[in-house]
């Protein structure tokens, strides 16, 4: 199964390499993974979605927390929560297809925030199963490049995970 | 005000280290000048840095206080890996400073440059790169809170050589607590679980208690004693737990897995109840195949460490906690309880463990004439020590024999290297223990082919008048890669042998500065034995020639469940 694992560790150097490292040594995948600065500075918030049964996801979210520069996780498939990803896909467009695609994105609620007259830039957030939906669409689009940012989320309701 | 260098050995002394193990070089010479201007810790000079990291690892297990180890850059810190591997493995505290190139050096592939903090990552349980010599009083402090509480394990500290510049000084003050927001490692068991396993393991029938390395670890086996005498129930341990129960007590019944009696695996094999304290159900004790695992075991697991608890075995009770205080709280539970043990089912249980026990799977039959079973050396060490010596070992066939022979009535004084299996760690790890205990008899059993991966430390027993006591059951061969050969091979050698090109051990002792002694009869094994413990400030080699087509006996059969055991080169279960 999919999880999202939601881990706040300190913002230090060396931190990084002992969670992705952690997923390496150990054989766990990690199939996307974000992080960035939180609002304390001084914290980071990592996220990344893992597929495997309970008693692996058991065992990640027991040895992230061995891990001394990790204060808190979450593994945010447990409850109802938010999860958004947001996509770069570079198109090649040209005549009919022009309108099509624009047509596609706007169904997708996607933008175009890059045009030259061969190609167009969209962008494109939600949840991956949405983006994974979109570029089913475009099927039969020539795609010169995509990238994703992998997958955040958050908790629905009052739940937060801080210090 | 002082230096960096300076700083940190005033803050190993306020941290109350009083002997460290290390190795100079380029990197970490600002740090040795502190070193040669004080003297509050002692440093011992190994010959190699894998030698220091297995010297405090010794000091470490035989202590209970962190071992310290300092080296140098680039090859100094790669030759430590192995140490701090091994240690990682057992969860062994200790702390390793290593010496880094100066700060606007790093990344550029300068001279003995390698990026410790990476190489060490999945062998530590923490590691702290300082970036200003300011940091070292507070780095200093949480790498020893990390190294000695939770789980402990290595720790690694890498400085850079300009922050240890002694023309730069700073304000210390050493931190007198130190808290980090986030570690916190548990401090007591949760009371509703505690309870629920004493009332399982009251009704059980079968009952085992299975003791690991954790209970010598935590400090728990008095604790562990008291409750298994109350409860009458059998106990067997890990190779990692010896002595965390008095092996010469009726209720042991010999360490468990795969060189494990008979009686103590097939007490958990047929076992309703195991209590699982402090131990990891690793795949030497499970045998390869889990699904076989104790059938009809209800598992009560009792581990400071959440991650160790149904990894590969699910434990219907967990719990997570240092082990001495849950077998306190546990005890005081069974005490206060109205509950009866079935005395009966006990006794039936009792009657049928008995009867394991007279196969007497540790019978040692004589090879005949003068020729010497390595057994028997074990047997003739623990005569000659009275049962009362540290007893480290290298790994091997003479490991496990050492483990089944020599019977640890006491937790701390059976030091091997469990986990990772490491030869070269029975020395090293004997200094250690006898810097640590300069007035106790202290042996290191080891094989030809394990000594000669960290003999050049007999110049540090020579430099230091360690008086060791080497065992050494010389079978000219790399004995258990040899008995996997026979088993499973058709006894084809392949490089496992090398009888023709062994040093002569007592002209290589005697030439370190050392005594030696070769002994090649049994009639003569018990003498000699004794003659040379007797030489109580000497480092004596004791060379023992053995009957080198022996196997270690008994020997889990692979992919089988616990109770099925090779038990001789003709007999299995
Ligand atoms: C550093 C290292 N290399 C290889 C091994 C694999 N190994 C395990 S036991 C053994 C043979 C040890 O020979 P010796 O020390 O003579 O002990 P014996 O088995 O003969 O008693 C070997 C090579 C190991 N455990 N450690
Ligand atoms: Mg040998």
């Amino acid at each position: 199964m999919r999880r999202i694992v939601s881990v706040l560790m300190e913002n230090q150097p060396g931190a990084l390499s002992r969670v992705v490292g952690l997923f390496s040594q150990r054989n766990y995948n990690i199939n996307s993974l974000t992080v960035a600065p939180t609002e304390d500075p001084t914290l980071s918030r990592l996220t990344l979605t893992t597929i495997g049964d309970d008693r692996k996801i058991e065992q990640i979210i027991k040895h992230l927390n061995k891990v001394v520069d990790v204060a808190k996780l979450v593994d945010l498939t447990e409850g109802s929560h938010i999860e958004r990803e947001l996509m770069l896909i570079k198109v090649k467009v040209t005549g009919a297809q022009r309108a099509e695609v624009k047509r596609i994105a706007d169904i997708f609620r996607g933008d175009v925030v890059d045009v030259t007259p061969t190609m167009y830039t969209i962008q494109l957030t939600g949840t991956s199963e949405k983006l994974d939906g979109f570029l089913q669409a475009l099927h039969g689009t020539s795609v010169l490049e995509m990238v994703r940012t992998g997958v955040t989320g958050i908790a629905k309701g009052e739940k937060v995970l801080s210090m | 005000m002082l230096s960096g260098g300076d700083m940190l050995l005033r803050a190993l002394h306020d941290e109350g280290v009083e002997l460290m193990f290390g190795y100079p070089g380029g990197a970490a010479l600002h740090i040795y000048d502190a070193i040669f201007n004080q003297d509050k810790v002692e440093h011992i000079l190994v010959r190699h840095e894998q030698a220091a990291t297995h010297a405090a690892d010794g000091y470490a297990r035989s202590t209970g206080r962190p071992g310290v180890v300092l080296v140098t850059s680039g090859p100094g810190a790669t030759n430590a890996i192995t140490g701090i591997a091994t240690a990682f493995m057992d969860s062994i505290p200790m702390v390793v400073i290593s010496g880094q190139v100066a700060r606007d050096a790093i990344g550029s592939d300068a001279f003995q440059e390698t990026d410790m903090i990476g190489v060490s990552r999945p062998v530590v349980k923490h590691s702290f790169m300082v970036r200003q010599a300011e940091d070292i009083p507070m780095i200093i402090k949480q790498a020893f809170h990390i190294a000695t509480t939770g789980r402990p394990g290595p720790v690694v500290i890498d400085i850079p050589k300009d922050v240890a510049d002694p023309s730069e000084t700073f304000p210390y003050e050493y931190p007198e607590t130190v808290k980090i927001r986030s570690y916190s490692p548990p401090v007591k068991g949760h009371s509703g679980q505690i309870k629920k396993a004493v009332e399982i393991l009251m009704q059980a029938k079968k009952p085992v208690i299975y003791a690991g390395g954790g209970v010598v670890q935590g400090d728990g086996a008095e604790a562990l004693t008291k409750l298994a005498k109350k409860l009458g129930y059998p106990v067997t341990n890990t190779l990692m737990g010896l002595g965390a129960y008095p092996a010469t007590d009726k209720q042991f019944v010999g360490m468990l897995g795969m060189h494990g009696t008979y009686e103590a695996n097939m007490s958990m094999h047929e076992s309703d109840v195991i209590l699982a304290i402090g131990a990891r159900f690793d795949d030497r004790v499970t045998n390869s195949d889990v699904t076989k695992f104790c059938p009809d075991a209800t598992i009560l697991h009792i581990d400071i460490d959440p991650a160790s608890i149904s990894k590969t075995i699910t434990a219907h009770v967990p719990i997570v906690g240092p082990v001495a205080s849950v077998l306190n709280e546990m005890l005081e539970q069974v005490e206060a309880s109205k509950q009866k043990i079935d005395k009966e089912a006990l006794d039936a249980w009792w009657k049928k463990i008995d009867h394991w026990r007279e196969r007497d799977s540790l019978a040692v039959t004589p090879a005949g004439g003068e020729l010497i079973k390595p057994q028997q050396v074990v047997q003739a060490l623990y005569a000659a020590t009275n049962g009362d010596a540290y007893i480290t070992s290298d790994v091997g066939q003479h490991q496990m024999f050492a483990a089944q022979y020599y019977h640890f009535d006491l937790p701390r004084r059976w030091i091997n290297s469990g986990g990772l299996g490491t030869m070269g760690f029975g020395l090293p790890a004997a200094m250690g223990v006898q810097l640590a205990f300069p007035d106790a008899v202290v042996a290191c059993v080891t094989g030809e082919g394990s000594i000669q991966m960290n003999i050049q430390e007999l110049a540090t027993c020579n430099q230091c008048a360690l008086p060791i006591k080497i065992v050494n059951l010389n079978n000219e061969a790399l004995g258990m890669v040899k008995q996997w050969q026979d088993m499973q091979y058709g006894g084809r050698y392949s490089h496992s042998t090398y009888a023709d090109s062994l040093p002569d051990f007592v002209a290589l002792a005697e030439a370190y500065g050392h005594s030696g002694v070769r002994i090649e009869k049994l009639s003569e094994l018990g003498a000699k034995m004794k003659e040379a413990f007797a030489m109580k400030d000497k480092l004596v080699f004791i060379d023992v020639a053995v009957d080198p087509n022996e196997h270690v006996y008994p020997m889990a059969i692979k992919g089988g469940s616990m109770s099925e055991m090779y038990l001789s080169k003709t007999e299995r279960t």
